[in-house]
């Protein structure tokens, strides 16, 4: 019975799951397959391999929808969000632990209640305030600031955690050695931190690039401004009776990402699975 | 060390060392470590929402200068709209089919996934590529295999379930809705539930096959009851991710045809930035905060009783 189980069953087993994830990764493989296809090829079979290989989906999508420009918001907005969001969460929920003042204890148990409302809730008087009253939308900086106030409590809480499994007394040798508390937290407390660390760049980097409400909101349609997501989806409306040259702009805005992925996977893994858990 | 800090406790006369600056000292540094986060966050989070809470009492567009007092208007008008409530049953439906097929297929991959299986680490790693991508790109990828590619497919092997386009049919479009977020949150929840197979103790099964269980009883007896605290986790992240779903809304069917798809986030969008009618809309946006947290306490305090003592 045992042989019988591990002969037949498990080849059955293999094929199966391979076959799944085969069909379930079969989008991807088709925006591949049809961006470098014209129009006319995609119509006809949509499944059939393209004729010759052509980058003229490509050239075209990459000048329409400024690729270049909007690469670049993108990743100024991923970067100095995480940067910012991961630093100031850090030394704060650093004071949060170690000085339980009334109003530290008070702000915490704020931000921590604040997790729970749907950003659908903020994005009205946020908008009112920034655009109505202040006047201040329209560019990616104002956009860096609102994801700082979004990705600070989930950082705060996270970090607080983990600060409270760290010895006080490794931090008070450092102060009677003559540090001030910003070198004690940098040198002594910021390389202990290293694994909650890369878990919340990993989580803050798939948001902040990804994210789609939140930049529509705060920049508008000043497209000199607009991220990656934006500008495809933007793109995608005035093209959208071009297939094959929408696959071409889908496959490059994808393609950042999972090439990242392929890289770091068994971090990004690893990291999803820490944030989620803790 | 501990001791060092004593002394110089004692020599101070039992006071605080240098205790006049230390407070001055420790104001700035309070400063430096959390003024920042403090501002940002309160300026962007705290103020909208008590500015909101304000809104909802007003008839504001968002843009003019002016803005009156409308008293309870706004929360008559989110009482006595039908369509919010068609779009508000519209997202329990596509919460309740989301959360529980993407949950039934991730926690079975899973499981077939950590039961010795070579290059299970890739096919891991496969299923969770969707979750890279925003849901503003899976929708158009989507929108258009719905559109050129099922129909055409539907039509060669005369499946009529494919031969109309999911995404411009009124019966269908929440089914699409439905298929692509499952495709795409399965990923997710599948690696959270391998982290929950792996922590059952091996000796645990050991002792359950010895005494002579199959899998299936091993599966239902022993590795379900300790999951309980992934199940927990999953159906509080796709319930909430459920409820606050936009962008895939938005490129994949844009609520139609006919709002027939447009789920409870999209119809707020569309009330306060469409309409110009800020006040109605947070109105609705605040229901929508009170729904999530009912429904995610609610469900994660009757799970948590589930929960068994190891």
């Amino acid at each position: 019975m045992n042989i019988l189980l591990n002969n037949v069953l498990k080849p059955i087993k293999y094929f199966a799951i391979y076959a799944l994830l085969l069909l379930f990764l079969s989008p991807f493989f088709m925006v591949l397959l049809n961006s470098f296809k014209t129009d006319a090829e995609f119509i006809a079979n949509p499944l059939s391999l393209p004729a010759q290989f052509s980058l003229n989906n490509f050239v075209e999508a990459f000048q329409a929808m400024h690729f270049v420009n909007s690469f670049m918001n993108s990743l100024i907005v991923t970067v100095a969000g995480t940067f910012l969001i991961v630093t100031l969460s850090a030394m704060t929920a650093h004071r949060f632990v170690r000085h339980k003042s009334k109003f530290n204890k008070i702000f915490f148990y704020v931000m921590v209640a604040t997790m729970i409302i749907p950003f659908q809730a903020i994005m009205i008087p946020l908008v009112g305030i920034y655009g109505g009253k202040l006047h201040l939308l329209g560019n990616k900086w104002i956009l860096i600031y609102t994801c700082i106030g979004f990705g600070v409590s989930q950082a705060v809480f996270m970090y607080s955690g983990f600060i409270k499994s760290i010895p006080a007394e490794l931090e008070e040798a450092a102060l009677i050695d003559g540090c001030n508390r910003v070198q004690m937290f940098f040198f002594v407390v910021w390389p202990l931190l290293k694994t909650i660390t890369v878990t919340l760049i990993i989580m803050n980097v798939l948001w902040l690039w990804n994210d789609y409400l939140l930049p529509t909101l705060v920049l508008g349609s000043s497209f000199k401004q607009l991220t990656l997501p934006l500008s495809t989806f933007s793109f995608y409306g005035s093209y959208s009776a071009d297939y094959t040259l929408i696959m071409a702009a889908l496959l490059m805005t994808m393609t950042p990402v999972i090439i990242m992925y392929i890289f770091l996977q068994r971090h990004i893994i690893a990291g999803i699975v820490n944030g989620a858990i803790k | 060390m501990t001791i060092r800090l004593l002394l110089a406790f004692i020599g101070n006369g039992g006071r605080c060392p240098m205790k006049s600056k230390f407070n001055k000292d420790s104001f700035i540094n309070q400063l430096i470590f959390t003024g920042p986060t403090i501002f940002i966050f309160s300026s962007v989070v705290l103020l909208s929402f008590v500015f909101g809470v304000y809104l909802t009492f007003t008839n504001w567009d968002g843009i003019s200068a002016s803005m009156s007092f409308v008293g309870m208007e706004n929360y008559l008008a989110v009482m006595s709209d039908s369509k919010l409530w068609s779009s508000l049953i519209l997202t329990i439906q596509y919460v309740f089919f989301t959360v529980t097929i993407a949950n039934a297929l991730a926690f079975f991959l899973a499981y077939a996934l950590t039961t010795k299986l070579k290059g299970s680490n890739l096919v891991r790693a496969g299923f969770f590529i969707p979750n890279l991508i925003g849901g503003i790109i899976m929708g158009v990828l989507w929108n258009m295999i719905f559109n050129y590619v099922l129909v055409p497919f539907g039509m060669q092997m005369n499946w009529p379930i494919f031969q109309v386009s999911w995404v411009n049919d009124e019966k269908m479009a929440l089914w699409a809705l439905i298929t692509v977020s499952v495709w795409q949150s399965m990923g997710y929840l599948m690696i959270i539930y391998v982290a929950g197979f792996m922590s059952v103790p091996k000796e645990l099964l050991e002792a359950g096959s010895v005494d002579g269980a199959n899998g299936f009883v091993k599966l239902k007896k022993i590795i379900m009851p300790l999951m309980v605290p992934s199940f927990v986790i999953c159906l509080f992240i796709s319930t909430k991710g459920g409820f606050m779903v936009y962008d895939v809304n938005k490129s994949l069917t844009a609520g139609g045809p006919y709002n027939s798809s447009e789920l409870i986030s999209y119809h707020i969008y569309q009330t306060a930035f469409m309409r110009q009618d800020f006040g109605k809309g947070q109105a609705e946006a605040l229901l929508l905060f009170l729904i999530v947290m009912v429904v995610t306490l609610t469900q994660t305090s009757l799970m948590k009783k589930m929960e068994v003592e190891m």
